[in-house]
């Protein structure tokens, strides 16, 4: 599969989350690996990056999932391409910078990825929409014992799995869950919530990792620790945050409608205003608005089928997807004009909000 | 003060001192005020990275001394204290005394006890086995014990078989 092909791919995120798991959009769990005898790639000269790239990558595109896939060397992506997978978490920020031997496997449904020589040597991903820790790990684990059977990896039996920066050692995992948790961050207690959750050994990121902020009101929360743990365990600790991060936000919502059900309508109904009729919309703006509608379509107000379109517009709304759909060149501001128009376009026959189901119909 | 202490990270005057207690043992740390402000410390409540390696490559034990290196990848204690990330597998072994102290307080437990890569490790040891067999082989001709010669090949054959079957899983 090419590059142009896979781009041209929805993205395995916008695929529909059923309402069940309407708060969490996707579920990621990614493990570090590294070929026992090789230098990390951030000490490695190019030679040896090269090397060990050459080994990975026919290691990767070997195990059946991955044949038909995209398998591609960074520095044959043009910048576009590269920003384009950072906004479908295909590939890491830090890789898309990578100078030499950086490179990608990336499955046919976009839902397996495998970096090589980013921090480590690879870093195998597995992406699933919704809440699916168990899916998800259940996947990378068949995936990693596939690979394990042609690679050799550093591993050591007191430390685990050896990694470039030590807070990986172990199971080399960090699994995480994206959430959107519009009623907390409305009613302020994002800040609170951080607290008690990195308490619980828990990490709380922006939508795009390490010190992105946190538009359209979506999170990043993921286990701190990877060592000294089974990954089962680890998993059931973040499963059972996640589960009560829910119960808050589910809460918070029960809170806002009875303390001041117009206040919160009033928002969700001035949303779908801007965005049907707007002009000039940032991506900020954008993902704010969508996050509104989308917390218009959990309460009712909208029709459950719109989920997955806000869902893909979280992505789409993003400026590599914009400027690769409009073909060409733009400079911040015409994005946003750009932007605009395409929000109006998709919202132009999407069925009014209705407030009069939330008011009397709730329970 | 005739001398002032000057600043582990730079050269500059040490207006900040840190002494904790980690694991029974006084770690002083003496800093600049930009170096303390970089470096994080002057956050009580912050995890720092920087903090923890500097704890531990201030107080070096004897077989963790600045100056060691890792044979396999030319990687020192210094690139580490730059970096925050070694250099390769084999710098866990050697840097073992700078790992050990930070685990604690970076992780929820000090010893793996998560997934194992079966597969790797039965590779690995009979690769070793083959290598000690090769080793006896070579012996046992060398001295005449052509029975033990016998055996021993037919174990390297039975080993080399096992090498390239796939394990039962």
């Amino acid at each position: 599969m090419t590059i142009a092909a896979l781009l041209d791919t929805p993205s395995e995120l916008t695929d529909s989350a059923s309402s069940k798991t309407a708060i969490v959009l996707m579920t990621r769990v990614r493990l570090a690996r590294n070929l026992a005898g090789h230098p990390f790639p951030g000490w490695a000269k190019p030679a040896q990056r090269g090397e060990v790239f050459a080994a990975c990558r026919a290691a990767v595109a070997a195990i059946p999932q991955m044949k038909r896939g995209c398998n591609v060397a960074i520095a044959d992506l043009s910048d576009l391409e590269r920003q384009i997978l950072v906004e479908r978490h295909l590939i890491s920020r830090e890789l898309s910078g990578t100078k030499s031997g950086g490179g990608v496997v990336i499955s046919k449904d976009q839902a397996v990825s495998v970096m090589m020589n980013e921090e480590d040597h690879l870093r195998i991903q597995v992406l699933r929409s919704g809440f699916n820790l168990k899916k998800a790990w259940s996947t990378i684990n068949e995936l990693d014992s596939a690979l394990e059977e042609s690679l050799d990896f550093a591993f050591s039996p007191t430390l685990g799995y050896l990694t470039a920066c030590p807070t990986n050692l172990g199971t080399g995992m960090r699994a995480s869950a994206m959430m959107h948790l519009p009623a907390l961050v409305i009613s302020n207690q994002m800040e609170k919530v951080v607290r008690a959750v990195n308490q619980l050994g828990m990490v709380v990121r922006g939508l795009f990792g390490e010190g992105s902020d946190a538009n359209g009101s979506i999170f990043q929360i993921s286990n701190q620790t990877t060592l000294g743990e089974a990954e089962e365990e680890i998993l059931k600790r973040l499963a059972s945050v996640l589960q009560s991060i829910i119960e808050h936000e589910l809460n918070a919502r029960e809170k806002l409608l009875e303390a001041d059900a117009g206040k919160l309508f009033d928002k969700i109904g001035r949303a779908f205003g801007i965005l049907q009729n707007s002009h000039l919309l940032n991506s900020g703006e954008a993902m704010n608005l969508l996050s509104l509608i989308r917390l218009g379509v959990d309460l009712g107000v909208f029709a459950d089928a719109n989920r997955s379109m806000i869902d893909r517009l979280f992505i789409e709304a993003q400026p590599g997807h914009l400027q690769h759909a409009q073909k060409g060149e733009f400079e911040p501001g015409q994005r946003d004009l750009l932007r605009a128009s395409r929000l109006r376009t998709e919202f132009a026959n999407f069925v009014r909000p209705d407030f009069t189901f939330t008011t009397n119909g709730k329970n | 003060m005739a001398n002032p202490l000057k600043c582990d990270l730079c050269s500059k005057p040490a207006t900040v001192h840190l002494t904790q207690i980690v694991n029974n043992k006084v770690h002083k740390v003496d800093l600049c005020e930009a170096c303390a402000q970089a470096k994080g410390v002057t956050d009580p409540s912050g995890f720092s990275l920087a903090d923890l390696l500097l704890k531990a490559s201030l107080n070096p034990e004897p077989g963790s001394a600045a100056g060691v290196r890792c044979e396999q990848c030319g990687f020192t204690q210094n690139d580490f204290k730059k970096h925050g990330r070694f250099g390769c597998p084999a710098c866990y072994d050697v840097f073992r005394g700078v790992v050990e102290p930070m685990l604690e307080n970076m992780h929820n437990g000090t010893a793996h006890a998560g997934k194992i890569p079966v597969r790797a490790l039965e590779r690995k040891s009979l690769y070793d086995r083959l290598t000690k067999l090769e080793l006896d082989l070579t012996e046992a001709i060398k001295s005449e014990r052509y029975e033990d010669a016998a055996r021993t090949r037919d174990e390297i054959t039975q080993v080399k078989q096992a090498f390239d079957q796939p394990s039962g899983r």
